[in-house]
Order: structure tokens, then sequence, then C-alpha cells
């Protein structure tokens, strides 16, 4: 069975991405033990918290250097959500300026409003658009422009457009899935996002 | 484009699902969990669960419930009821909650506000305003369920919890709940002329129409929703593709 470990690092809606994975057919391992990652074929960094405070938290607990060695060295299957996806950026502002993990070359800055009736955060169901027209593996079987949920107030502003998989028409647009090969952050929480987001998991799943 | 929310409340009373009229008369309609379920198997937008009693009780939030109810939900999930603590809030996290909702705590110790943002995030924070129209129309907060005046304009407290660190207003017109008569969609607008997060507007919703005018005039993001979905055949995939009718964005 397809062994996921979903890190728990103190912050983190945990309980409904492992009953995501499990029912997309994974085997949800909620982990606080960084050696439990060399055993898992692919590892969920989840959402919800605060930059400053999740990047403090996974790194009292001795993630850093285990993401490191499992997703850089052995190329295991990543994905963060949402606080998790920005997690693997350079730097986050949120909290004061705090070194992610450095995965994707990028920043994670505060959503700007675009005009006097835009609302921040950015709550609730949005459109991802595919960068390159045609849906990459994280999102095979689903429409361009399909709505998926979000709940966010900052976002990751990334270096390299060739890491750019999908964009959010939000705030004058923001980057709603990244990555490349089996590193991969999506912004939305696809563990709420019902058929759509389940289908997300299951690519991730079978990658 | 950001879609209007459609938002069923669920209210809970020791896990079974009430509904009452102006936060009073309250009448078992159902069971929460099976409400749940059939929420979930509609694909609603997001649901809201609110434990009416704990506070009052002074009991902390029912963290079993919330597990099993997170266990039925891939949507979005937002509760509220009992909550004094960071602690409280990173339980109802862990066992599923995406957003939690303060209502009494966030009057009487505004700094949980500051606490709460500061370590998961503004997003997952809803403070949620219940308020009542006096005489001479003006609006009035109230806590404990709508039992303690705690005689503050609505307008201000939103706007204080939005600088101490807020991500969304749940807006509630005692007044309007349970009455079906619509929205107090005044009241709406002058909480989101004020502040600039989304606001939720609550009470009163009887029919879709009473939805888009809290929209269009009341300047709100979602509409939150009960007894029209308990106790009608008014569904909110209905209200939606009425929406859908009036230019509004919804995700159908």
């Amino acid at each position: 069975m397809n062994r996921v470990a979903i890190i728990d690092y103190g912050a983190g809606n945990l309980a409904s991405v492992a009953r995501a994975v499990q029912e997309c057919g994974g085997d949800a391992c909620v982990t606080q033990h960084p050696e439990d990652l060399a055993t898992a074929e692919r590892i969920i960094l989840p959402g919800v918290g605060q930059f400053a405070e999740g990047m403090k938290r996974l790194r009292a607990r001795g993630f850093e250097a285990a993401l490191k060695e499992q997703v850089l060295a052995r190329d295991t299957p990543l994905l963060g959500i949402c606080l998790g996806m920005q997690m693997l950026a350079t730097r986050g502002a949120e909290g004061g300026e705090t070194a992610g993990l450095g995965f994707i070359d990028g920043d994670v800055v505060r959503l700007t409003p675009a005009d006097a009736h835009t609302r921040v955060p950015h709550i609730g169901w949005n459109e991802v658009s595919y960068e390159a027209g045609e849906a990459p593996p994280l999102f095979a079987g689903l429409r361009d422009g399909c709505d998926f949920y979000f709940v966010h107030g900052w976002h990751l502003r990334c270096a390299r457009a060739d890491l750019v998989l999908a964009r959010t028409p939000y705030c004058g647009g923001f980057i709603s899935a990244v990555g490349s090969g089996s590193l991969l952050g999506v912004q939305f929480h696809p563990e709420k996002s019902q058929r759509a987001g389940l289908r997300v998991i299951r690519n991730f799943l079978s990658m | 484009m950001l879609k209007i929310r459609v938002m069923p409340t669920v209210l809970s009373r020791g896990g079974e699902l009430v509904k009452g009229v102006a936060f009073d008369s309250w009448r078992r309609v159902g069971s929460v969990m099976q409400a749940v379920k059939i929420y979930n198997l509609r694909e609603v937008d997001e649901l809201v669960f609110l434990d009416i009693d704990a506070t009052v009780q002074g009991r902390v939030p029912d963290f079993g419930l919330v597990a099993d109810i997170a266990r039925e939900c891939f949507m979005p999930l937002t509760v509220g009821g009992g909550i004094r603590s960071v602690e409280d809030v990173r339980r109802l996290l862990q066992v599923g909650a995406d957003k939690v909702a303060v209502n009494t705590a966030a009057f009487e110790a505004p700094g949980l506000i500051e606490q709460i943002s500061a370590q998961f995030g503004s997003q997952c924070l809803v403070v949620s305003i219940d308020a009542r129209r006096r005489p001479d129309g003006q609006h009035e907060v109230w806590t404990r369920s709508g039992t303690a005046c705690a005689g503050k304009d609505p307008v201000d407290l939103a706007s204080d919890a939005e600088s101490r660190g807020a991500g969304e207003i749940l807006l509630t017109a005692i007044d309007r709940d349970g009455t079906m008569t619509g929205y107090d969609v005044e009241l709406t607008r002058r909480v989101t002329s004020r502040v600039r997060l989304p606001v939720i507007a609550s009470g009163g919703a009887g029919r879709a129409e009473d939805m888009a005018l809290v929209i269009e005039r009341g300047g709100a993001s979602a509409v939150a929703a009960a007894a029209c979905f308990h106790f009608t055949d008014l569904t909110p995939l209905d209200v939606k593709r009425h929406l859908a009718a009036r230019g509004l964005p919804v995700r159908l």
C-alpha cells in the first residue's frame, strides 16, 4: 500500500488531509518523527498556520534535514499544501522574515488587493488555470479553470517561471500550483476541494 | 474569479441540530451528523458548525463531535462555540476544522485574536459578531449566544478585530435570525464598508432573493443560512442557480 507520511508540525488540519489520503487509497501516517519519512513512499506537508511559526516548529522537530534528505537526495514525492507549499520557498515574510526550506526559488509575500473591492485574506472557491495550457500531471483529468478552495493571506512569488504550474486570478494573479517532477506545491486545499481536490490527491499518489 | 459562498449553518446543542428564532425558542430539527452528511453529499461551498451551548455552559468545544463531523466532510468547515484559548484552536484544527469562529472571547479577551492569528495565521480566524437592533435603530453587539449585551457597535468591533488579526467576519443579525424575512442589509453594508476582510452575512435568509440582495447591496462575500434550508425546499444549489442568473459568481 502507498504509505504517505503527513508531517505534523503542531499546526495544520492533519485529520482532514489524512482522511482525504485514505479516501484516495493511500496509507496515511500522521507523524511527528522525522525518521518516519525514510519509510514513506510519499510525503505531504500540510497547511494552516503562520510562516515563521510553522518553520520554527518544523525545524524544532528536526524535519528540515529529513526533508532535504528524502526529497532532494532521494526524490521521494512531496506535496506541500497551502502553508506547506509556501514553506518550500527560499523565505517568507509572515511573522518576520524567515528562511524557508529553500526547495523552490522564491519569496512568500502578502496578497495585495488590486482594487478597493478586493478583500484579503483570499477565502473561498476560485479557478486554477494551467500555465502551460494543458494539465500538468498533478491535475490530470481535470479541466483547465476548475474551482478549488483557498484560504490564505500570503502567496508565493517564484523567481523560476518554469516551476509555475498554475495561477489563480486574484490580487493581480498569484501562483496556485508550483513545482517540477515529484516536488510539488498547491496553494489551495485539495483535501477540502471535494471531487476536484480528491482527484489531485489521487494523481499525487499515482506519481 | 472568487465565488460567492453559500454556507449552511449547523447549530448544535449537545449534538442535536437545533434552530431558533432571534436566538430563542430553540427547537430540535434533527441530528447534527445527519445534516452534515447531507450537506457533504450536496457539495456545499462551506459548512459552519456552531455549538451554541458551550460558552453559556462554560464548556470547551466538543472535540469528539467535531472530529466526527470532519470525517464526513470533504468541504471546508468552520467551527465555533466555547473557544477560549490557543490550545482550543490547535485541537480543533487537529481534528479537522479549517477555520475557527470566536465570538464571546473575541469581545471579552480581545488579546486572543492576536494570539490565534500569530500562531495559526489570520486566514483561519473568523470573528463572529452577533448584533441586535435597539429600538432607536442602532446596533449593539451581544455575546454568550445572544444572552449578554456587550454594548458595543458591531462596526467598531469588526474594525477592531481586523486590526488585531482576524481573517473574516461572520455577522449575524439576531433580530432576523430564524425569521426568514431577509438579511439586515444595512448592518452588513455598514460593516463591509468599514473593513477589508470578507464578511459572511447571517440571520434572516428566507429566499434566494434575500441572499442576492445582501451580496449586491450589503457587500457580503458569503451568505450563511439555516432555517430556510431546514424548513423549506430551498437548497444551497437553488440559491447558487439564482445568484448565477443574476450575474453573481458562484461555483455550480
